[in-house]
C-alpha cells in the first residue's frame, strides 16, 4: 500500500497511509473505531476506490488488474456473513467456483473437516451460531489458497477456545501457505499472540509501527493495551 | 471472461429456486393464471363480439408474449435482489467476478427461470385454447429475441437503479412492465394513441412487435424493416443498461456504497 488516501467530502478516513505485508507475515491493524481500518481493507478489497495511492498485490495494481489481484486475495469479516438461504456446502460451492479453485470439491471436504464444519454441512447458514458462521467464513476465506488474506476481527464472536483452535490455524496457514494476513483486532492478548508486527491507527495515519511484543516498552508502556490506549486518547 | 465464474452465479441462483417452494411457484403461477384469465375472456369476447376475427391469437398471444418479457427483466432483476436481500454484496464485489461475468451471471439465470413461464403458458395457451403459434410463423423467433433482449435491459436497468439508491427502491423495479405495457401497445394499435405517446412508442423495441403480431393475426405479413428497426433498438438498450449498470458500479466502488450498501446513503 502505497500513500493510501481516502475522503468522503471532507471527512479524511484514510491518510496518506503506506506499508508493505511479507509472505508468512501476520500484520495486526489496530486502532480505536473510526481509525480507518475497515475503509483500509475495503480499499484493498476493491470494493472502495482510493481517492490516491496505489495497491499492489503481488505485484499487481489492484485499480488496473482487479479480476487478477484479488484471485490471490480473500477476506473474513465479522460483519460479511455468508448468505444464510444457502448450505454450508453450497456456499462454499458457488465462492469456490468465483475464485476458480482447482479440485474444489476435494478442496471444501478438507476446509470441512480442518473448520469442523462436516455435520453442518447441509445446514443452511443462516441457522449456525455465530461461531459457526465465523468458522465458515474462515473456511471461504482460505478456499483459494490466497497470498494475502484480510481479517476484520474474525474471532469477535468466538468463545476463548475455539479463538485460539482459529488463531493457531491462521498461523499455520500463514506458515505452511506463503500467506500474509492483515489482521484487525482489538484483543490486545490476541495480537500479542498472533501478529508478527502491528500497525497502530488513529484519525486514518500509521501512529506507531512494530513487534507487539516489544513495542509497549519503547514507549514506556507495560502492556499492548495500554499503549492502544494511550494512542486512542491522543 | 471466466465461464466458471459466471456459472458461480448462476449456480447460486439454482440452489437458491430447487430448495424454496415460494421461489419455485412465482415461475409459473402468475403466468398460468394470466393465461387462463386472458384465455376466457377471449373465449367471450369471440362469442359476443362481431369483429370478424379471432380474439385468441390478438389477445392471448399478445399477453403470453408480454408475459413472457416481464418473466425476463423480473429473472434478472430477481437474481440480483437476492445478493441485496441475503447483504451479499462485500462478498460477491470482493472476489475476482467481474462485473461483465456477474450480469452475465444474472441473465442466464433469467434465461432459466423465464424458460420455465414460457414454456408453462404455450402449454395451457395451446392445449386448453387452443392457441398455435405456427400462425406466426417464423416471426415467432425476432418476436421472442426483440422482447427478451428488451427484457434483460429493462432489468439490468432495474438492477442498476437497486444499487445507486439502495434496497428500498426495489419499488420502483417490480411495477416497470405496467408502466411500458400502455406505450407498448400490446392490447391495440399504436394509431389508437395521442401522437405524444406514439412518438415515445416508437423507441420501445415491444412496439414494433405488437404491431407485427396483429399484422400477422389480420392475414398481412410482417415488417421485415419493423423487425430489424426492434431488434437493433434492443440491442442498443441492452447495451445502454449495460453501460449504465457498469457507471453505477463504478459510482459505487468511488464513494463507498457497496461496502455500507444497507445504509442507503444516496449522494
Amino acid at each position: 500500500m502505497d500513500n493510501l488516501h481516502k475522503r468522503y467530502g471532507s471527512t479524511i478516513a484514510v491518510d496518506g497511509i503506506s506499508f508493505q505485508l511479507a509472505r508468512n507475515e501476520i500484520v495486526g491493524l489496530l486502532g480505536p473505531n473510526g481509525a480507518g481500518k475497515t475503509t483500509t481493507i475495503n480499499m484493498i478489497l476493491g470494493v472502495l476506490e482510493p481517492t490516491s495511492g496505489a495497491i499492489r498485490i503481488e505485484g499487481l495494481d489492484i485499480s488496473k488488474q482487479r479480476s487478477r489481484a484479488l484471485d490471490c486475495t480473500n477476506f473474513a469479516a465479522v460483519y460479511a456473513p455468508l448468505p444464510g438461504n444457502l448450505t454450508v456446502y453450497q456456499n462454499l460451492r458457488v465462492f469456490g467456483l468465483i475464485y476458480g479453485v482447482k479440485d474444489l470439491p476435494k478442496r471444501i471436504e478438507a476446509l470441512l473437516r480442518e473448520f469442523e464444519l462436516e455435520r453442518f454441512r447441509d445446514m443452511k447458514s443462516g441457522v449456525l451460531s455465530s461461531g459457526e458462521q465465523t468458522r465458515l467464513c474462515l473456511a471461504k476465506a482460505m478456499l483459494n489458497q490466497p497470498h494475502l488474506l484480510l481479517l476484520d476481527e474474525p474471532t469477535a464472536s468466538l468463545d476463548p477456545a475455539t479463538a485460539q483452535e482459529i488463531r493457531a490455524k491462521i498461523r499455520h496457514f500463514a506458515d505452511h501457505r506463503r500467506c500474509g494476513v492483515l489482521w484487525t483486532s482489538h484483543n490486545m492478548y490476541e495480537v500479542e499472540d498472533v501478529c508478527d508486527r502491528v500497525l497502530l491507527l488513529a484519525r486514518g495515519k500509521i501512529l506507531l509501527e512494530g513487534d507487539p511484543k516489544t513495542l509497549p516498552h519503547q514507549h514506556g508502556k507495560q502492556t499492548l493495551e495500554e499503549l492502544f490506549i494511550a494512542v486512542a486518547r491522543e | 471472461m471466466t465461464p466458471g465464474r459466471t456459472f458461480g452465479i448462476v449456480l447460486r441462483h439454482f440452489y437458491l429456486v430447487s430448495g424454496s417452494p415460494a421461489r419455485v411457484l412465482p415461475l409459473f403461477a402468475w403466468v398460468a393464471i394470466d393465461m387462463v384469465l386472458w384465455g376466457f375472456i377471449t373465449r367471450y369476447l369471440n362469442t359476443v363480439s362481431r369483429a370478424g376475427f379471432d380474439f385468441v391469437p390478438i389477445f392471448l398471444g399478445a399477453v403470453l408474449l408480454w408475459d413472457f418479457f416481464t418473466r425476463v427483466m423480473h429473472g434478472v432483476t430477481m437474481a440480483f435482489m437476492e445478493d441485496v436481500w441475503s447483504r451479499n454484496f462485500l462478498n460477491i464485489f470482493a472476489t475476482p467476478l467481474s462485473i461483465s461475468e456477474y450480469v452475465s451471471g444474472l441473465v442466464l439465470s433469467s434465461i432459466a427461470t423465464s424458460s420455465v413461464g414460457l414454456l408453462v403458458m404455450l402449454l395451457l395457451a395451446s392445449t386448453i385454447f387452443g392457441l398455435s403459434f405456427f400462425a406466426y410463423g417464423l416471426a415467432l423467433v425476432p418476436f421472442l429475441l426483440v422482447l427478451f433482449l428488451f427484457g434483460i435491459a429493462l432489468g439490468v436497468l432495474g438492477a442498476a437503479i437497486v444499487l445507486r439508491f439502495g434496497p428500498a427502491s426495489e419499488w420502483f423495479i417490480w411495477p416497470i412492465p405496467a408502466l411500458v405495457s400502455p406505450f407498448a401497445g400490446v392490447f391495440y394499435p399504436l394509431s389508437t394513441l395521442p401522437s405524444w405517446m406514439q412518438h415515445i412508442c416508437r423507441a420501445l423495441p415491444p412496439s414494433y412487435i405488437f404491431e407485427n403480431v396483429r399484422a400477422i393475426v389480420a392475414g398481412r405479413t410482417a415488417s421485415t424493416y419493423d423487425l430489424g428497426v426492434g431488434i437493433a433498438l434492443a440491442i442498443l438498450d441492452v447495451a445502454l443498461a449495460c453501460w449504465v449498470f457498469a457507471r453505477v458500479y463504478r459510482h459505487s466502488v468511488r464513494t463507498g456504497l457497496i461496502a455500507r450498501y444497507s445504509a442507503e446513503t444516496v449522494t
